[in-house]
């Protein structure tokens, strides 16, 4: 027999007392995935849902940021154990890496993954929320890979630039069968319609329109303020 | 410790290629640890002990064979091949720990000696590896 990953053998036991895992992806940066991941996670937290938030943009990581965690080293026993925060069971490359960036290729952003999905000590959830890295990349395909039980929640906007790559991403989720809770219209402004349409020409879901917020930047790092806004109002309840 | 997690999934892994290949009964396990990830080898073997389920029958023989494996690194911009005493990691302080749980925070912290290119694959020494099992068919069963 040739060498082994022994990682591989125990990504679904890890994960064995978690109900849905549910990626929050978009094939374009800067149109708010962090931020809906975390203000979904926080809000089926705030309605008694188990959670956990996993962020693995591993060379951009920003959930710390928008829900105002602390990074430190977690804790240490058979794995390590999530930071628990707001009531979200939360993990991060952040955690560990500090201030320092980490410039990751393709094959060291999936040793990464597996190796935190080794390790990691999630508890019963009901609901484990992935952030994902934008893009059709490694990761996006790694936990399609990886995670048989995976759906993805697409974010996405009305601007021409995104569509189109809204497009080729619905496209790609079908081909592969991945199951879509559904798409979610993000900083929506005017009165465009193109992801509505959108979700209706691939016969996914339409989770609806979040309107843009002007308040959010000031609110970031703080759970009471990110309570108030759009985005904490217009995340998806996954009834 | 974590290196429990790491054990637990190794002997799962041996098991499944056990399966895999008709073993019946498993002789050596044999693992490779590399220097990067800074496990110790006598703790990682009293960790794959500890996690052995003692009453599964295809590793009531089983020995465990863990060697050490030098880390090397190769530059994606100039070549250079070097190895860990040729980069500034903190071993003792968070640097260290960070690679400890996560080998590739090296690119964070770990810079070519040569270019101070943090674009670098690491070639081999990275972490846990299942080089191999071996055993037999217990044509009894």
């Amino acid at each position: 027999m040739t060498r082994i990953d022994p990682r591989t053998a125990v990504v679904s036991d890890r994960l064995a007392g978690v109900q849905r895992i549910i990626g929050v992806t978009g094939s374009k940066g800067g149109i708010g995935k962090s931020v809906v991941a975390s203000l979904l996670a926080l809000s089926l937290a705030d309605r008694g849902v188990r959670v956990g938030l996993f962020d693995l943009d591993f060379t951009s990581p920003s959930d710390h940021v928008v829900l105002g965690a602390d990074r430190r080293f977690p804790d240490e026993e058979f794995g390590i154990d999530p930071h628990r925060v707001e009531g979200i069971d939360m993990m991060s490359v952040a955690f560990f890496a500090g201030d320092a960036p980490v410039p990751l290729r393709g094959d060291a952003a999936t040793n990464a993954l597996l190796e935190l999905l080794a390790i990691t000590r999630w508890s019963d959830l009901d609901v484990l929320v992935l952030d994902m890295p934008p893009g059709l990349g490694d990761t996006n395909l790694d936990v399609i890979r990886l995670l048989p039980r995976l759906e993805f929640l697409l974010v996405g906007n009305g601007s021409r630039v995104v569509i189109e790559s809204v497009r080729r991403a619905l496209t790609l989720f079908a081909e592969l069968e991945v199951p879509m809770v559904g798409l979610l219209e993000n900083m929506h402004r005017g009165t465009s319609t193109a992801i509505a349409d959108l979700a209706a020409a691939h016969r996914v879901c339409f989770l609806g329109s979040i309107p843009y917020d002007e308040t959010l930047e000031e609110a970031l790092g703080d759970a009471a303020s990110l309570r108030q806004t759009a985005v904490y109002a217009g995340v998806p309840t996954l009834d | 410790m974590h290196e429990l997690a790491l054990a637990d999934s190794v002997v799962k892994a041996a098991l499944q290629a056990a399966d895999d290949a008709g073993i019946t009964r498993i002789g050596r396990i044999v693992v490779k640890v590399g220097e990067l990830q800074q496990i110790e080898k006598d703790l990682f073997e009293f960790s794959l002990t500890s996690v052995i389920p003692s009453q599964d029958p295809r590793l009531a023989d089983a020995e465990f064979d863990v060697a050490e494996e030098a880390v090397r690194f190769a530059c994606r911009a100039c070549g250079t091949e070097y190895g860990r005493s040729d980069v500034d990691i903190d071993s003792a302080g968070d640097e260290g720990e960070a690679v400890h749980f996560i080998p590739e925070l090296s690119h964070a912290f770990a810079r070519c000696p040569s270019c101070a290119s943090p674009d670098f694959d690491i070639t081999q020494g990275r972490g846990i590896t299942l080089e191999r099992i071996e055993g037999s068919a217990d044509d009894a069963d």
